[in-house]
This record gives C-alpha cells, sequence and structure tokens, in this order.
C-alpha cells in the first residue's frame, strides 16, 4: 500500500505515492535522485544527511517520507541560489576556510549550520562548536568547519 | 616557475563537494541493478553446522542467495595477506584461509555466512533475515595476552596458541646489557587500545558484468583501485586482470581502513557474474562497526635505561599485538616493520630490541590506521620520556634536548642511521621543540601551573616529539622484508595539442586534495595556468597503475612520478621548440610557459609545442609526434617528518574530566606545496589522535561481543570536545626526492596521542598517579586519583 504525499523540495513540488515505511533520506536519494544528502549511519548520530525541512535542521533519516506531506524542505543542491555556479554564503565560507576534505559530512554540516545562523547570526566559536555536535566529520577536526561558520556569520552581518 | 606551490590555493574539487554534486559509490544507480545483504554471524565463534536459504529464496524479490559451500564449489579463493612476516626462528608465517563466506565455523561476531540478493535494499535485507544458519558456539579467544597462552581455545585449528608469526628487531643482548647497567630504568606496561576507523562514508561495492564485452567493472570505496584489481583477479577470483576494470569514485574518507580488499568486493562482481545483472552491496553502520578492519591494539611492556646524566642508554620493547581473526590485508606489517622500525624515535639510544608476538582472537580483523604501527611506537615511546623525566625530576624538554640526535640535512651530512633498520633522511629535532615552547609559553606555564596547584586546580603539560616513516616505499627494500608488492607509483602527463594537461595519477584522493596539490605542482613546473591542468585519478582503464594512497605517500611518491614524466616532457618539447627556432636546444630555456632562445627575445610557448608535437608538419627529424609520457617512481628511501606536539589540559578534581585547554603543533613535513590543505591534514590528524586519546576504544566483552558498535555508543570526537588548534611548521626539506616533501597525512595522529595523555599525568603526578590508560574517561582518571590518594595516606 502506498500513500499520496505532496512535498515541496528545492522550491519545486512533488506530488507522489510513497511506502510508509521509506525514510525521508532514502526518499530524496533513491526517488528524487537527490544524491547529495549522505547516509552515514543507522542509528542517527552522524549528522550526514541533515537537511532543512520547514527551516529547521532535521536528520533526515528520523523521518518518514509520509511524515513530511505538506513540508517545505531545501537539501544541499537547492541551498545555493537560483543562478548556476552560485554558492550560499556558507558554501562559499567553507571553500575559502577549507573546511571540507572528503566532503561526505559536508551537506549535512553546511545544513546544520545554516539552522544556526538562521537562530543566530553572531555566534561565538563555543556556539558553533555546540550547535555542530550532532554531525561528526572524522577528516577536519572541525577547526576550518568552525572558521568557515564564523566566517559565513560574518557575510551575513 | 613558483606561483603556485607553497600558496594556499582553494581546493577545486570543492565545488562538487559542496553543492551536493559529488559522486560516491552508493550515489551510483545502474540499469537493471540488484541490491545485496549479507548474513553475518551474531557469534564470536561457532561451527556452522547448515545453512538454509530456502525461506529468502521464496521471499519477495529475491534474485539470489549464495553460502561460503557455493563459493567453495566455484572455486572461490579467499582473501589473501600482502606481507609474509616469518617467525624468528625462520618457521613460516602460518597464513590460515580467509574465506569470502565462512565455510565450516565463523570466527568473529560480523564474519559473512551468506548473501541474498533482491530487487530492492529492503528485500534484501528482510530476505537476509530469514537465512537460517545452526550454529554450534564455541569459547572465544578475545583477551590477546590469555589467548596467547596454553589452553586457550583455537581461533584457527592450525595456529598453536593462536600465534601465527613472531618477530624481533634490534640487538636483544645489547639492549638487555644496557639495562643492566643503567642508572636508572623507567617501565610502563602500555596499552595502546583497539579503534574503530570510522570513516564517515561506510564501505560500498557495486559490480557490474557485461557479458556482451565478457567484462567486468567494480565501482568500490577503496583508497587503492589497482591493489584491489590485482588482488581481485590473481589471488581470488582468477579472472583476467585486462577484463577487469576497479573504480573508486568520490572515497567519503578512508583513514586506512579502505586500503584492505574486502570480501563484499568480490561478492559484488561474482554474484554479478552469476547473475549477468549489476549487484550493490552498501554497509550499514553497523556492519561497519564489525566488518572494516580495525586499528591499534597493542598491549606492551617497555623499559628505557639511562645513565646516571639522564643519557638513554637502552630501550627494549615486548609487544602482543591482536591480529582479529584473520591476517587482513596489510596487517602483518603494521605492528612489526611500521612499528618497531620506529622506536630509535628522535634520541640516540646506542641498544634497542624491540619484540612481537602476533595473537589471533575471534574479534574483527585488525589492520593499518591513520598512521598504522607509527603512532603506536611514538605512544610508547614518549610515554617512557615523560615518565623517566618525572621520576628522575628532570624538565621533559631537558630530557628530550639532551638525548636528540643533532641536526642534519641528509646533504652535507648523512642520513642518521638507527638501530632498528631505517636511515632517517634529514631533521632538525631541536627546532620543532624550540618553537613548540615558544608558542606555548612554556615557563610562563609552569608558573601558572604551580599556581593553580595552590589553588587546587590540576593543570598538566604533555610533550610528544616524534618522528615517523612515510613516503612509503623502496621496492626492494620492503620486497627484502616480506612484503609481496611493489610500493612504487606512476603518473602519465598528456599534453594535449591545445596545450592543456592531463595528467593520470595511481594515488587517489580521498579528501586530501590531490586535484589541486598536483595541478599547482604541474602548473609551476610547465608554468602555465592551473586551470589547464586536470588531475585523474581512481580508474584502472584511465590510469597506468598505482599502488594508491595511505602512508603519507601520495605526494613524495606520485608527485615524484609525476615530476619525472614533467621533465619529459620539457625534454622533449626542447627539442621541438628547438627545431622550431631553429637554434640549438643548448641555447634554449625555459620560464613561464615558454622556450626562449637565452640573451634573446625569440621564443616558443608551450601550446605551440604541443600543437607542433600533434602536427608535425615541420618538425625535427626522428622524433615521435606526440607529447604524452609515462613515469614510474620507486623512491630511494622512505621519508621521515617529525614534529613536536604540546598539550595543555586541566583535570577537574571532582569529576577526573580532561579538559583540553590548548593544543598547539609544529610538525615538519619537508616543503610544502599547499600551505592550507597540510593544515587540514594536521587538524584532522590531530582530532583523531585526541580522540584516542580521550574518547575512543572499541569494547569487546569476554564472549567476543563488540559491546559499542554504534554511534549511541563509540565516542567519536565531535566539534565541542575540541579546542581550537595552534599550528606551526618548520622546514627540512627531503633530500631525495625532487620535490622535498615528506608527506603530511598522518603526523597529526602520531604525535597528538602521548601529548595528551601524558598531559594528564602531568597534572595528577604530584598527587601519586604515575600511569592513565586510554581513553581517560573520566571514571578512570577519578579512580586514578583516588587510588593515588589512598595509597598515600
Amino acid at each position: 500500500m502506498k500513500v499520496p504525499i505532496s512535498v515541496t523540495v528545492n522550491r519545486r513540488k512533488y506530488r507522489m505515492e510513497v511506502e510508509p515505511r521509506l525514510l525521508l533520506v532514502d526518499f530524496l536519494r533513491e526517488v528524487l535522485g537527490l544524491t547529495g544528502t549522505h547516509v552515514g549511519c543507522d542509528t542517527s548520530g552522524c549528522g550526514a544527511c541533515t537537511v532543512s525541512v520547514n527551516s529547521k535542521a532535521v536528520k533526515s533519516c528520523t523521518l518518514l517520507a509520509v511524515q513530511v506531506d505538506g513540508a517545505w524542505i531545501i537539501t544541499i543542491e537547492g541551498l545555493s541560489g537560483v543562478e548556476e555556479g552560485e554558492l550560499h554564503p556558507l558554501q562559499q565560507a567553507f571553500h575559502e576556510e577549507h573546511a571540507l576534505q572528503c566532503g561526505f559530512c559536508t551537506p549535512g554540516m553546511i545544513m546544520a549550520a545554516r539552522e544556526l545562523l538562521d537562530r543566530d547570526s553572531m555566534p561565538r566559536d563555543a556556539d558553533i562548536r555546540h550547535a555542530l555536535e550532532g554531525n561528526f566529520c572524522r577528516c577536519t577536526g572541525y577547526e576550518n568547519i568552525v572558521r568557515a561558520v564564523r566566517r559565513a556569520s560574518d557575510v551575513e552581518k | 616557475m613558483a606561483n603556485y606551490i607553497g600558496q594556499a590555493v582553494k581546493r577545486v574539487e570543492d565545488q562538487r563537494f559542496l553543492t551536493g554534486k559529488a559522486r560516491y559509490t552508493d550515489d551510483i544507480t545502474l540499469p537493471n541493478m540488484t541490491f545485496a545483504a549479507l548474513v553475518r554471524s551474531p557469534h564470536a565463534h561457532a561451527t556452522i553446522d547448515g545453512v538454509d536459504t530456502s525461506a529468502a529464496l521464496a521471499a519477495p524479490g529475491v534474485v539470489a542467495a549464495f553460502t561460503g559451500a557455493d563459493l567453495e564449489k566455484a572455486e572461490v579463493g579467499g582473501l589473501p595477506c600482502g606481507w609474509q612476516v616469518d617467525f624468528k626462528n625462520g618457521d613460516t608465517m602460518l597464513e590460515p584461509p580467509h574465506p569470502v563466506l565462512a565455510v565450516g565455523k565463523v570466527r568473529h561476531v560480523g564474519d559473512p555466512v551468506a548473501i541474498v540478493i533482491a530487487e530492492t535494499r529492503h528485500q534484501a535485507r528482510e530476505a537476509a533475515e530469514l537465512v537460517e544458519v545452526d550454529y554450534g558456539v564455541l569459547p572465544a579467544a578475545v583477551d590477546m595476552l590469555a589467548a596467547s597462552a596454553e589452553g586457550s581455545p583455537l581461533v584457527h585449528d592450525e595456529v598453536p596458541r593462536n600465534v601465527p608469526f613472531d618477530w624481533g628487531l634490534g640487538d636483544r643482548e645489547a639492549a638487555a646489557a644496557a639495562l643492566a647497567g643503567a642508572a636508572h630504568v623507567t617501565e610502563l606496561r602500555i596499552t595502546n587500545q583497539r579503534l574503530v576507523t570510522n570513516a564517515i562514508e561506510p564501505r560500498c561495492a557495486i559490480g557490474d558484468y557485461d557479458p556482451a564485452r565478457d567484462h567486468y567493472t567494480l565501482y568500490t570505496s577503496s583508497q587503492n583501485p589497482h591493489v584491489i584489481r590485482l588482488l581481485l583477479t590473481a589471488f581470488v577470483l582468477g579472472l583476467p586482470e585486462h577484463k577487469v576494470r576497479v573504480i573508486s569514485p568520490d572515497v567519503g574518507g578512508g583513514f586506512g581502513s579502505k586500503i584492505f580488499h574486502y570480501a563484499e568486493e568480490v561478492l559484488a562482481i561474482w554474484c554479478s557474474r552469476q547473475l549477468e545483472r549489476p549487484v550493490k552491496w552498501t554497509a550499514e553502520r553497523s556492519e561497519s562497526f564489525v566488518s572494516d578492519a580495525q586499528g591499534r591494539d597493542h598491549v606492551t611492556t617497555a623499559r628505557l635505561g639511562l645513565d646516571a646524566d639522564g643519557r638513554f642508554v637502552g630501550l627494549e620493547v615486548f609487544t602482543h599485538a591482536n591480529m582479529g581473526a584473520y591476517l587482513s590485508t596489510f596487517s602483518t606489517c603494521v605492528p612489526t616493520y611500521l612499528y618497531g622500525t620506529l622506536l630509535q624515535g628522535l634520541y640516540t639510544t646506542p641498544a634497542i630490541y624491540v619484540d612481537v608476538t602476533a595473537v589471533f582472537t575471534n574479534t574483527v580483523p585488525v589492520d593499518a590506521l591513520r598512521g598504522a604501527g607509527r603512532p603506536e611506537a611514538t605512544y610508547l615511546l614518549e610515554r617512557l620520556v615523560d615518565t623517566a623525566a618525572h621520576e628522575l625530576g628532570i624538565d621533559p624538554a631537558a630530557l628530550r634536548s639532551k638525548n636528540f640526535i643533532p641536526p642534519f640535512d641528509g646533504v652535507e651530512q648523512p642520513g642518521y642511521q638507527t638501530r632498528v633498520a631505517l636511515q632517517y633522511d634529514s631533521g632538525n629535532y631541536q627546532g620543532v621543540l624550540d618553537r613548540a615552547l615558544e608558542m606555548v609559553g612554556y615557563e610562563e606555564f609552569r608558573r601558572e601551573q604551580q599556581a593553580a596547584r595552590e589553588q587546587g586546580r590540576y593543570l598538566g603539560i604533555g610533550f610528544s616529539t616524534y618522528i615517523e616513516a612515510c613516503g612509503i616505499a623502496p621496492s626492494a627494500v620492503v620486497g627484502s622484508l616480506g612484503a609481496r608488492a611493489g610500493l612504487f607509483e606512476s603518473a602519465i602527463v598528456r599534453v594535449q595539442p591545445t596545450g592543456k594537461v592531463s595528467v593520470f595519477v595511481g594515488s587517489h584522493s580521498h579528501g586530501q586534495g590531490h586535484e589541486t596539490t598536483f595541478a599547482q605542482v604541474v602548473a609551476d613546473h610547465l608554468g602555465i595556468p592551473m586551470e589547464d591542468v586536470d588531475i585523474v585519478h581512481g580508474d584502472t582503464e584511465s590510469v597506468p597503475f598505482g599502488m594508491g594512497t595511505y602512508g603519507s605517500r601520495s605526494l613524495a611518491v606520485g608527485g615524484s612520478a609525476i615530476v619525472r614524466s614533467l621533465e619529459k616532457v620539457k625534454e622533449k618539447g626542447a627539442k621541438i621548440a628547438a627545431h622550431l627556432l631553429e637554434a640549438s636546444e643548448q641555447d634554449l630555456e625555459y620560464a613561464g610557459g615558454k622556450w626562449t632562445v637565452r640573451g634573446t627575445d625569440q621564443s616558443v610557448a608551450f601550446g605551440d609545442v604541443a600543437l607542433t608535437a600533434y602536427v608535425p608538419h615541420n618538425y625535427p627529424e626522428g622524433l615521435e609526434p606526440g607529447l604524452d609520457f609515462t613515469s614510474f617512481y620507486d623512491p630511494a628511501n622512505f621519508t621521515f617528518p617529525f614534529g613536536a606536539h604540546l598539550c595543555i589540559v586541566e583535570v577537574c578534581p571532582d569529576t577526573g574530566k580532561v579538559t583540553l585547554k590548548r593544543f598547539v603543533a609544529v610538525d615538519d613535513v619537508g616543503n610544502v606545496v599547499n600551505p592550507q590543505i597540510v593544515d587540514g591534514q594536521v587538524h584532522g590528524g590531530v582530532a583523531h589522535g585526541i580522540g584516542q586519546a580521550l574518547l575512543e576504544g572499541a569494547i569487546y566483552d569476554s564472549d567476543g561481543q563488540l559491546v559499542n558498535g554504534s554511534y549511541m555508543d563509540y565516542a567519536l570526537p565531535r566539534a565541542d570536545d575540541l579546542p581550537a588548534f595552534e599550528l606551526d611548521r618548520t622546514v627540512t626539506p627531503c633530500p631525495h626526492n625532487a620535490l622535498g616533501v615528506k608527506g603530511a597525512g598522518e603526523a597529526g595522529t602520531i604525535g597528538a596521542t602521548p601529548a595528551v595523555v601524558n598531559a594528564a599525568v602531568d597534572a595528577l603526578w604530584h598527587l601519586g598517579v604515575r600511569d592513565l590508560d586510554m581513553p581517560l574517561t573520566p571514571q578512570r582518571v577519578w579512580q586514578a586519583m583516588r587510588q593515588a590518594k589512598s595509597s598515600q595516606s
């Protein structure tokens, strides 16, 4: 039995029928082909699958696709402006500060940081570290990620 | 030259990672693809008395199911080990088979028993649950010291005492005599706990057999696609190597765990051949915890002897190294040649002996993890040195200075021959320590520490001055030590007719930024814009050969292969330029992307020479067209980066929590091509090293169950566990490669761990705490403080 949902992802509206057990992350990756959102674990621990659901950073492995019926979702693919090649200030700051290495955690990290900057435009380093504690990175030691979020907050001010 | 080298050029590969357009193996979907799920043993040690796949085969969507017996019937070989380490008495290493799917017995929790393939991932997973395996549970060998004693359960019946090999290096008599005559002996029993590597991208493999061409493609999250192809074709499946293509696309971190050849790679290819459809397997994280090779896991007793002046006179090290249940691809060289050979450290210790006993246990196999053997060596040596300093009341910095090997550049002064087989290339060890002391404000800190102590606050500083052997490795040297492979690297520099340059390299980038660093090197050598250079890696069909990326080797070995090809390009280019300029080759100089006749304004640009090479109308007689060179580079020696890491911690007297206040790292990795990328490598390495010191550790219970096998339980460092890092560098170029580079990938991991533990012990020494086992959990530290207090009262 499939369930109809209607959801807006990256400013585009989809009406689909999905299996009730389908996770949001699998819906994004396997149904919509948005493979920029990654799966790093099976216990909602790593944060690689973080996306924005109704402007909140959400680990997309913790929601079923049927739960986002009617929601407004932004993934890493839809973060920057509509112009091709244009980067969101966070994406630009991650680039400038070398805040990514293998890139696997990067989309989730950026989506989590985006929510922080939405609610706090001038976070201290400790606030940044606290806000990102749900997202694992094994490559960077977080140092340059913290610098990048700080830089992006300076840009947004 | 040098518009790019030494500059913090922003990474050219970033765009795809930042916008969600990267392509990791699991992002790949092929037409008609099927999905595999593995049935894994829930027991650490058990006989397999029967496997029934009939219910799974009847489940919805299931296409096939195979067991170890099926593979045995098809004569699929076992997973090979790539390095032979024989017993001290000359007996051959015991190398029991490592079947792709277990046959007869399972030997660790997670050992694969069967594979189920279905139309969807969910169907495969559900059907795998329906496979009935009849296990006869056996007692498990888990603790490695108990496992190597008589009477322990045997992991492999053919390996007595569970010891597949033992190994020694150095002069045993000289070390014993030196210790017997020493004025002071510092002794430590050190546990270097097992770590789970935890690349954030779970492993993934897709096998794709094309019956039309009788051709196989394997997509796999590997650090070394050519090595996988060689092992897969020549050793496991007996397939023709030229009919197999291995692609490692974007790979989400490796840290060693993606070097090795894994069962799932064999299964994806073999099953795809049976089904004539693509087969994809992606690890769930809980599978990664019980199927990715793990790291470290040594128990060591070490003794350092000092004379009355505080000079090191002898070192003796006895280590048990846990192999887990099977000999993984490079498992045997890690606790031997990558470990014992580093025990000279930065010191002039004249007599050294190291003895290693490898032990099988019913746990996940252990292999290389970032640093691989070198962190274990550095940890025990630096713990010994700090402990000796405390015991003798000598300042730990002064004790190191007294024992450092004096500076040598490897050119004017020869390399330093150690007592444990290596010859260091170049070094200035006092230099890194001095800079680190200056950055930390050492004397000021000691005053602050004293003042804090008077207020009942426990501050401590820990030292770690390390060396590592990187740039792995001279093939003949490692061959004489038992390696079953060469460790050279290769590169094609292909100048296209328009002067654009494609470079095909055998090393593999899974976060290291090769597409940027290598392009900087190429652009500078040719005097062309970086935008004109493209770096291609990770595909056996386009790259001639390569041993891959690990051991901080990519720039030192792979970069050197690129430079060789660049030299050949310039050499041939000069012949063409001389012809076009009607000048003698000897009169030309190459700079700024053009050949100029010395002392004139006559020149010809790189792009014109490239075009002429492919449109050879007006061309030197006898010269072949084209401008495309392949080089193989086999290094003359290892490279030896070194550094000084200083850590300041505060230990809470009430809870035992260790808080990092500062972390200062001064590393010397030789010349630096991209300082921002090198800093990033150090950051990540230091975080990994701190993780081992404070947080991480695989915990097996006595039945061999990994009790912290998930991110709910295994403590990876998070952003708020770590301080901001303070970095600097000194530069002592490597004398034996063209770029003067030494490698930076592992430095942080090797240096950081002992600095943290030494700092915690320094904070608590005055209470009577003499040693702490990693990870330094609050509970452990609190207990150590309590014990020290009660034994003093």
